[in-house]
């Protein structure tokens, strides 16, 4: 198997496995216990507390535990708005993941009223936009640091000068960023970050909101006194250890992981792209995480070839309607002005650092094929010639 | 969402691919917006309007669209083929997916457009053979998908 889904969950470290497996039978006390063996799991929470703190320079009380990025984007938006009723308004994007825009939908319940800053042809923001609607009204600004689906990189840290300048908190899901490029949550002036634990090498079902002293918010699941009173609930400790292992191992060597990962990703597209006519680049050409790459395929459909590729033993994703459980293309691509039939026709590699440039090779070798097949059978193809 | 094997035959070998010259009935539903688009070409003999007595005897296509167009328009091309008319246009979208043990219920509606595009094609052949009459009485594309008499291509 060629496994080029990496945006969508990357295989755990071995290495990280390796950390967290003792936390499972032989350290397996809770860390809210005053016996020694509590302590030690209290103490590799903390552990790993600053393994988070180190990656992404923040104080070591700023970091909370959640069961990932979804859970850390519902407390910020949610957290944030609960803690105060004076502003009324959330500014995010239109390219957002769900976890922030179905939440933001959500809060129109509360009076909350949401505007989505639109983009430009890459994914990037309009700053402009986001200048003339920001105001005194305006709780929260979240936008995310990088999209999943064509990996362009937002200009998070004017982004968190506007909305700082309006007296606003500014948030970032951060869940495509962290462990892959540099994070300094200090000089980028970031409030709240939400980030997740599988798409960098940790364990599913861990992540972590990281907030700034002084920021208020309320807790969604209240009980025990865990995580500063903000997050209710026993420690997932084996998954807080790999997290912790997953930032350690990240901030020695995504640096390298990024250069190589953008050599094969551009490999691919290059191959891909000179031997499959009309191929279309989704998402910007340089401000673009260096493990993506997303283009539409003229005239043909996206899971169309997901099921092709697949059947070859090659995992890779697609921003047509039919793999979204929808009835709707990406929202992100169409935000950024891709025409439908185009969107349905996308196709999304996200490289990760298990990945060989003979894997590469293989796809590159592989569909043309499988792109020329379904050229071949589709009626749009045939008003083309 | 898995597809049933049925699907997935079909989908990785459609039957009845491609165009046919001088057809005598052509159909196309759904449209590149929703991802699902396809053309059915028929051949009709004899070629007379007695619906219990006119048969396709030949049949092909070409679809836009997920693996479920794709096989749903294979299954179609192969249940109709050899038909009368007025059997086929006694077929249902729900007889397709039986014959491919099912699809997914998201599927049901955008990408089962098989069994309308062809009735949309015998419109088009009773249309050609002055039948407005009877190409009325056929439902042919569904009406939310709209109809697109020629592949729109941007």
């Amino acid at each position: 198997m060629i496994y080029l889904d990496y945006n969508a969950t990357s295989p755990t470290d071995p290495r990280v496995v390796k950390t967290m497996t003792p936390y499972f039978y032989d350290i397996s006390a809770n860390p809210s216990s005053t016996h020694s063996a509590g302590y030690k799991a209290r103490n590799a929470v903390d552990h790993a507390r600053k393994n988070l703190a180190d990656l992404l320079h923040s104080r070591i009380d700023e970091i909370y535990f959640t069961s990932g990025g979804t859970e850390a984007d519902n407390i910020a938006i949610k957290g944030t708005a609960f803690a105060q009723e004076k502003r009324k308004k959330i500014i995010t994007s239109a390219i957002e993941h769900h976890a922030v825009l179905t939440t933001c939908d959500y809060m129109q319940k509360f009076g909350y009223s949401i505007v989505e800053v639109p983009v430009d042809q890459y994914g990037i923001i309009d700053l402009e936009f986001l200048k003339t609607h920001i105001d005194e009204n305006t709780l929260l600004v979240s936008i995310m640091h990088a999209n999943n689906e064509v990996g362009t990189i937002e200009p998070i840290q004017e982004i968190s000068k506007i909305a700082h300048r309006h007296g606003a908190i500014f948030h970032t899901d951060a869940v495509q960023t962290v462990g892959k490029i540099p994070v300094d949550v200090a000089a980028m002036e970031i409030d709240m970050l939400s980030l997740s634990g599988h798409k960098f090498y940790g364990p599913k079902g861990v992540g972590a909101l990281v907030v700034r002293k002084g920021i208020r918010f309320d807790p969604l699941s209240h009980g025990g006194h865990h995580e500063g009173g903000k997050r209710a609930g026993t420690e997932n400790v084996p998954g807080i250890v790999g997290l912790g292992k997953a930032c350690e191992i990240a901030a020695h060597e995504m640096s390298a992981d990024e250069k190589r990962l953008k050599k094969l990703r551009d490999r691919l597209w290059n191959g891909l792209n000179n031997k499959i006519p009309e191929l279309k680049l989704n998402g910007h050409p340089d401000k673009r995480l260096a493990n993506t790459l997303n283009f539409s395929v003229r005239y043909i459909e996206g899971e169309s070839m997901l099921l092709q590729l697949d059947a070859q033993g090659i995992c890779a994703s697609s921003g047509s309607a039919c793999t979204s459980g929808s009835l709707e293309a990406s929202h992100v691509l169409l935000a950024m002005g891709v025409p439908h039939d185009m969107a349905h026709g996308s196709l999304r590699f996200s490289l990760g650092k298990f990945n060989t440039e003979s894997e590469v090779d293989k796809v590159i070798q592989i569909l043309p094929g499988i792109v020329e097949k379904l050229r071949v059978i589709s009626p749009l193809y045939k008003h083309k010639e | 969402m898995q597809y049933s094997q049925k699907v997935m035959d079909h989908f990785m070998n459609p039957r009845n691919v491609g165009e046919l010259t001088d057809a005598d009935g052509t159909g196309t539903c759904g449209n590149p917006v929703c991802g699902d688009l396809m053309t059915f070409y028929v051949r009709i003999s004899p070629r007379i309007d007695d619906l219990k007595k006119a048969r396709i005897v030949d049949i092909r296509f070409k679809t836009f669209g997920c693996g479920a167009a794709i096989a749903v328009a294979s299954m179609a091309s192969e249940m109709a083929k050899g038909k009368t008319l007025s059997e086929v246009i006694e077929m249902s979208r729900e007889d397709v997916a039986d014959g491919l043990d099912g699809l997914p219920p998201i599927k049901m509606h955008c990408s089962n457009l098989g069994i309308q595009t062809i009735q949309e094609a015998l419109k088009d052949y009773l249309t050609k053979i002055g039948r407005q009459d009877l190409a009325a009485k056929i439902k042919g594309c569904p009406k939310q998908e709209g109809k697109s008499t020629k592949a729109n291509n941007k």
